[in-house]
């Protein structure tokens, strides 16, 4: 009588691993994001057109994360990357370059800048480039304010795309796809099919075919971009989605494109338009 | 002083007579420990907060002593007893003498 005990009790306790497999595997069901209990935030829509035939459904990254990491992204205080926000919203008024302007002097107060990182990226006035929020900040200090340039990934430039992107937390994601971004959307969707590195893993195989799942101790995300710039507890900083995007080339073990480069600034526009209806998170947090 | 020192405080606007609240404080510093070396391999000089107090109303709520292994930007959450109206006055004390201060009041609802 012993062994059939036995063999009942492993089957049980498969089954019990494998309830708990699936409950993982996917995002969290029923979470509402409410950032501070007034600004609810949109974390789960129908496809827009760029995924209506591989998706059934688009997630916010927040969605597969841990409680303790969804609960610091809801309240600004608990949100460390208002600290950067802050610094960025400071930056904001401050005089800098030949011309003796601030940001404030043309744009006046930030609030100006509410929805403008929705439909990042875009193509530039004279419809000649695609540019990302990065690449406007730096034409204004150059241009107009007789300022360097700052670099892609700087502290400075973090911090003032953090306050902008804040500006229009809840808006939905709606970037252009039409005329001559239409050319960069398709090499932006070439390069998230392409797989890359050693390991040959392109952007769908993970955030795709493999969303919700575990890779290692990692939980998959669709890989949407709404919620940055986003400060990521592992480096205890803000993070930029180019910086995100170099991360996982790298991870694949390729060589990875340039923050800022054409590549990746087609494939923000393509991941983007994957994301078509999520809100802008502002600066979210992740692990 | 150092750069970008900026006090955060979040107190509940109101409480019930008697309420325990939850008080939750951010300062913006750098934190720099005294133990590390710049690029020549001289040492960063040390430079932290190392005294943190909150009051209510005059009375003394919570008195911290800071040393260099706590990181930058320190977060402190406390809880505090309140018995009527008042203000809670938030103190921080820097190494070079600077003085940091943030004032919140709350209402007996």
């Amino acid at each position: 009588m012993r062994l059939p005990y036995r063999s009942k009790l492993a089957a049980a306790s498969v089954l019990a691993v494998l309830a708990a497999g699936a409950a993982f595997a996917d995002p969290v069901p029923d979470a509402e994001l409410v950032v501070n209990e007034e600004i609810e935030l949109v974390t789960r829509v129908a496809p827009g057109p760029a995924v209506a035939d591989v998706l059934t459904e688009v997630y916010s990254g927040w969605l597969y994360r841990e409680s303790e990491t969804r609960a610091m992204q809801m309240d600004d205080f608990d949100n460390p990357a208002m600290v950067f926000v802050d610094q960025g919203l400071d930056m904001w008024d401050t005089v800098d370059g030949t011309e003796g302007k601030s940001c404030a002097s043309c744009h006046e107060g930030i609030e100006s800048m509410k929805g403008v990182r929705t439909s990042m990226p875009k193509m530039n006035g004279a419809a000649t480039d695609l540019w990302s929020l990065e690449n406007f900040v730096n034409d204004c200090r150059t241009e107009r304010m007789g300022a360097e340039a700052w670099k892609w990934n700087s502290n400075d430039m973090k911090n003032m795309t953090s306050a902008i992107s804040l500006q229009s937390r809840g808006e939905p994601m709606k970037v252009s796809v039409e005329g001559a971004a239409a050319d960069w959307w398709e090499r932006g969707k070439e390069i998230y099919y392409t797989r890359y590195g050693q390991l040959e893993l392109a952007c769908a195989n993970c955030h795709e075919a493999n969303a919700g799942y575990m890779i290692r101790a990692d939980h998959l995300s669709q890989g949407q971009i709404n919620g940055f710039p986003t400060y990521r507890l592992k480096d205890a900083g803000v993070v930029s989605i180019h910086q995100r995007f170099v991360g996982c080339v790298r991870d694949t073990r390729a060589e990875t494109f340039a923050a800022g480069s054409e590549e990746f600034r087609a494939l923000e526009l393509y991941v983007a338009s994957r994301g078509e209806g999520l809100s802008i998170e502002g600066v979210s947090v992740r692990p | 002083m150092a750069n970008d020192v900026k006090p955060r405080v979040k107190v509940p606007k109101s409480a019930a007579a008697g309420e325990v609240v939850t008080l939750k404080t951010l300062i913006s510093h750098p934190m720099e420990s005294g133990q590390r070396k710049n690029a020549d391999g001289t040492l960063i000089p040390r430079s932290i907060i190392n005294r943190f107090t909150c009051d209510f109303n005059g009375v003394n709520v919570i008195d911290i002593a800071i040393d260099p292994a706590v990181s930058t930007n320190p977060y402190f959450e406390f809880d505090a007893k309140v018995d009527a109206a008042g203000e809670f006055k938030f103190t921080w004390y820097d190494d070079d003498g600077s003085v940091y201060e943030d004032v919140k009041p709350i209402e007996i609802a």
